[in-house]
């Protein structure tokens, strides 16, 4: 069953005017509940816009958004009720933070839909410890936290809505490698957890091989691939073209390859290619 | 020729409000100490918090440091009339390109250095032009910062410092913000700084990839310099990089795993090229 | 919104686009005076036509100008008939307490064509000129007045940050919106008091995001050696030119012209 069903998705800015613009142009897509969607596409390929769409933040120009079989804009005074069910984490979330304490600032989402207070104070705990929030920071000003935390606690502020969708928006832009690792795993295994649909956009071709079963790549407002992961980055050639670089690793053994060498097409990460490179090498004879 | 010198430097953020044990207050700096020659392009490696930005305001007198000293072509920078010989020997582009520019068109910006420094107007005209053409942004020199991508933007920022005639720059992670294709425009600017111009780069990252190219690796972690060398020689020990939450490049670590497992693997590779001779050698 | 408040210069290449900007808040500063002195028809006449053609002189659209009108008129409309019933005189026409005379219908005129001449001149200076030409204009006009201690430096470079950062803040409000009502924040509906409130979340961070790059920038201005406006060069000299001295020639001519028809007409207005 599809959780996001877009069809014919377009987007112009400035319509009728010099300076118009075409962030969308004519995507349509189907993303399935539980998929963990990478988004990849460089600057200005409309991978802001289309995300704003799915959750209603940007109204398009034509074409339809369905969450859940309902159409996003049949009742636009309701369109408030689909910032819950798609939750979006935009770049640099921890510019966001408000409130006077984190344990506030988490609870602003699931107060705007109206929850009880029990309610609220079991989601903010929960979403806390899917990000490795400890405890003792909920009573602290988000202001007085570390860089990392406070990343952490927005994203919190958002998982606490309970979203069916989770979007997230280099959710690991600026840390540093040990950081996105671990921000990175813990994404993943919220996802694994709630069996719920996650969409990572990302410049980091690394990120996305890693933690993702499907990748869609925008180029220039339009869908140019979506597929899953290793299918799409084992056309790294049609990637490059668009300004986009595969993992370093998935260059090193495509040129193997393309030398001659039997390995499988569409490795991403380091350790598979540790066991492909010494099997074949088993298989040769020469180990 | 040694251009900077730091010896043992220590520094710590002292809260002036509260009255706190100085022995609780934990180091920043932790007896760090290291050399920069003239025209070396050194990376200076560390992850978030480990103290390796508070280093680069320590190299022109931005901060002093609470006890060792740093000095600049033999300037001691704790000599408050020499702060500004040292800050024009010394360039310092932050990591924010949005919030270290200052005028609203980019040849203005990019001439505000020179104007503090009080050079006359046909200099400073020479100069920026320069400037701007050594990032390859002179075409945009009358264009608005706000309508330039995050790499253009960062490379005025550069030209804003060249056009000071630094013998150095110190970049604190000048590409952390920039999407791929920026970071790419950037560490090629860097690098051709260095080679063509000779100007001495200190590079702050938390970017292995960008390390590699460095003519020494310095790795920061706690405050105090756990390692230091040739890229070659810094990110064959992966173990100890990892356990100091960092990251060597993936081919290295493709490497290191093979000879791990018993491949035939006398060096560690650095770049995608050497590793695809490498194990094509191993493989044919 | 950006539109609004930085969509003053429209960039061309007309004489007017072309003059000193110092030259330009001069004259300007001269047509005011010259529009009040205006006293009877003649030299209103004068005055409203010479507007008239420094505006088709700046090639800059005429719907920019009703643009910039349009915004006013409310106030035009509101003190022309203030005017047209305050006259004194014999009452050409009265119901009740109101009633219109000569001087009435005079004043009210006089009124709304100054106005709509300030409004057009002042609009021609923003249109033609980038508002960085104009600080640094404007930095070198008040010079003299670092005699008497005003900080004529500071302010300038005040400026120049603000015009830097302005956009830049604009763009950030609306990123931090964007980011509240993902989070389900309404800013759209319920009461005055209920929106105000919807704005905390909204102000909070773009405050202290407005303070951390004022630190940055701090930072950023002292590793560039910035020490306040002493001992400061410019890289760009305004220098007065041909055309610069030929304009306020034409300005002084028609100083004089206006002078002279208030001298030897009968005046309409006082």
């Amino acid at each position: 069953m599809s959780t996001i069903k877009v069809e014919n998705l377009c987007c112009t800015y400035g319509e009728k005017t010099p300076f118009e613009q075409h962030a969308v142009k004519n995507v349509s897509f189907e993303i399935n509940r539980g998929d963990f969607v990478g988004l990849i596409g460089h600057t200005g390929s409309g991978k802001s816009t289309l995300v704003q769409m799915l959750n209603g933040l940007i109204k398009p120009t034509s074409g339809k958004v369905y969450v859940d079989d309902v159409d996003l804009w049949a009742k636009p005074k309701e369109i408030r009720k689909f910032r819950f069910k798609v939750g979006l984490v935009f770049q640099y979330p921890e510019y966001q933070l408000f409130e006077e304490t984190v344990y506030k600032d988490i609870a602003f989402g699931p107060s705007n839909m109206g929850l009880s207070e029990s309610e609220i104070k079991e989601r903010v705990i929960k979403a806390a410890k899917f990000v490795g929030l400890k405890p003792e920071l909920l009573n602290k000003s988000p202001f007085d936290l570390s860089g990392g935390e406070k990343r952490r606690a927005a994203i919190a502020g958002v998982i606490a809505m309970e979203p069916e969708v989770l979007i997230l928006d280099e959710p690991t832009a600026g840390l540093d490698p040990v950081g996105r690792n671990v921000l990175l795993s813990q994404i993943s295994q919220y996802q694994k957890a709630k069996n719920n649909t996650v969409i990572l956009v990302s410049h980091s071709m690394e990120d996305v091989a890693r933690v993702t079963n499907k990748v869609m790549v925008m180029n220039k407002g339009e869908l140019a691939m979506y597929g899953n992961t290793q299918d799409v980055f084992a056309k790294s050639t049609e990637l490059s073209k668009m300004g986009l670089r595969v993992p370093q690793i998935t260059k090193v053994i495509d040129a193997l390859r393309a030398k001659g060498i039997a390995l499988p097409e569409g490795i991403l990460t380091v350790d598979r290619a540790v066991c492909e490179i010494t099997e074949l090498l088993k298989k040769e004879g020469k180990m | 020729m040694d251009f900077i010198t730091a010896q043992n430097l220590v520094f710590r953020y002292i809260d002036e409000d509260e009255q706190v044990n100085t022995a609780d207050v934990k180091n920043v700096l932790d007896d760090v100490s290291f050399t920069v020659k003239k025209g070396e392009f050194v990376a200076l490696l560390g992850h978030n918090g480990s103290g390796k930005s508070t280093i680069s305001k320590h190299l022109n007198a931005m901060l002093l440091p609470h006890s060792g000293k740093v000095y600049v072509n033999s300037i001691d920078t704790a000599d408050e009339d020499e702060d500004f010989t040292v800050r024009r020997m010394v360039g310092l582009v932050l990591q924010n390109p949005d919030n270290q520019l200052v005028a609203s068109v980019v040849e203005e910006d990019v001439a505000f250095g020179p104007e503090n420094l009080g050079v006359e107007p046909q200099e400073i005209r020479v100069r920026v032009d320069n400037a701007l053409k050594a990032v390859d942004m002179y075409e945009y020199r009358n264009q608005p910062p706000h309508k330039l991508s995050g790499g253009q933007k960062q490379r005025v920022a550069i030209a804003g410092i060249i056009a000071m005639e630094p013998s150095c720059v110190v970049l604190d992670e000048p590409t952390a913000m920039l999407d791929p294709k920026g970071r790419e425009e950037v560490m090629s600017t860097i690098k051709k700084l260095n080679k063509e111009q000779g100007i001495t780069v200190v590079l702050i990252t938390h970017y292995m990839d960008e390390a590699v190219d460095a003519d020494r690796v310095i790795v920061m972690d706690d405050g105090k310099v756990l390692t230091e060398g040739t890229p070659q020689q810094v990110f064959s020990q992966v173990e100890l990089l990892k356990r100091h939450r960092l990251d060597v490049p993936q081919v290295t670590e493709l490497c290191y795993k093979l000879k791990a497992r018993g491949v035939d693997i006398d060096t560690l590779c650095l770049h995608s090229n050497e590793c695809i001779e490498m194990l094509w050698e191993v493989l044919k | 919104m950006r539109e609004i408040a930085f969509g003053q210069f429209y960039p061309g290449s007309s004489l007017l686009h072309k003059l000193d900007p110092r030259a330009k808040i001069i004259m300007l500063i001269a047509f005011i005076v010259l529009v009040f002195c205006t006293a009877n028809y003649v030299s209103l006449a004068v005055v409203a036509a010479s507007v008239l053609g420094i505006v088709l002189l700046s090639e800059v659209p005429l719907r920019m100008y009703f643009k910039s009108l349009k915004m006013i008129i409310v106030i035009v409309l509101i003190t022309s008939a203030l005017n047209l019933f305050y006259g004194t005189g014999e009452p050409i026409w009265q119901w009740g307490v109101l009633k219109i005379t000569l001087s009435g219908i005079n004043n009210a005129v006089f009124v709304s064509a100054r106005i709509i001449c300030l409004i057009l001149i002042s609009s021609v200076l923003t249109f033609t000129t980038s508002p960085n030409d104009l600080t640094d204009a404007i930095e070198r006009l008040l010079k003299p007045l670092t005699v008497f201690h005003v900080k004529v430096h500071e302010i300038a470079m005040m400026m120049t940050i603000a015009l830097r950062f302005v956009p830049l803040l604009l763009e950030e409000t609306d990123k931090i919106m964007a980011a509240q009502k993902a989070r389900g924040a309404d800013m759209e509906s319920g009461s005055l008091v209920q929106r105000i409130k919807a704005l905390i979340p909204v102000l909070i961070p773009l405050f202290v995001s407005a303070f951390r790059r004022a630190y940055e920038l701090a930072v950023a201005m002292e590793c560039r050696c910035y020490q306040g406006g002493q001992g400061r060069t410019r890289m760009k000299i305004l220098k007065l030119r041909k055309r610069d001295y030929l304009s306020c020639a034409v300005v002084i001519i028609l100083i004089v012209g206006v002078v002279l028809c208030n001298v030897f007409l009968p005046q309409t207005v006082r």
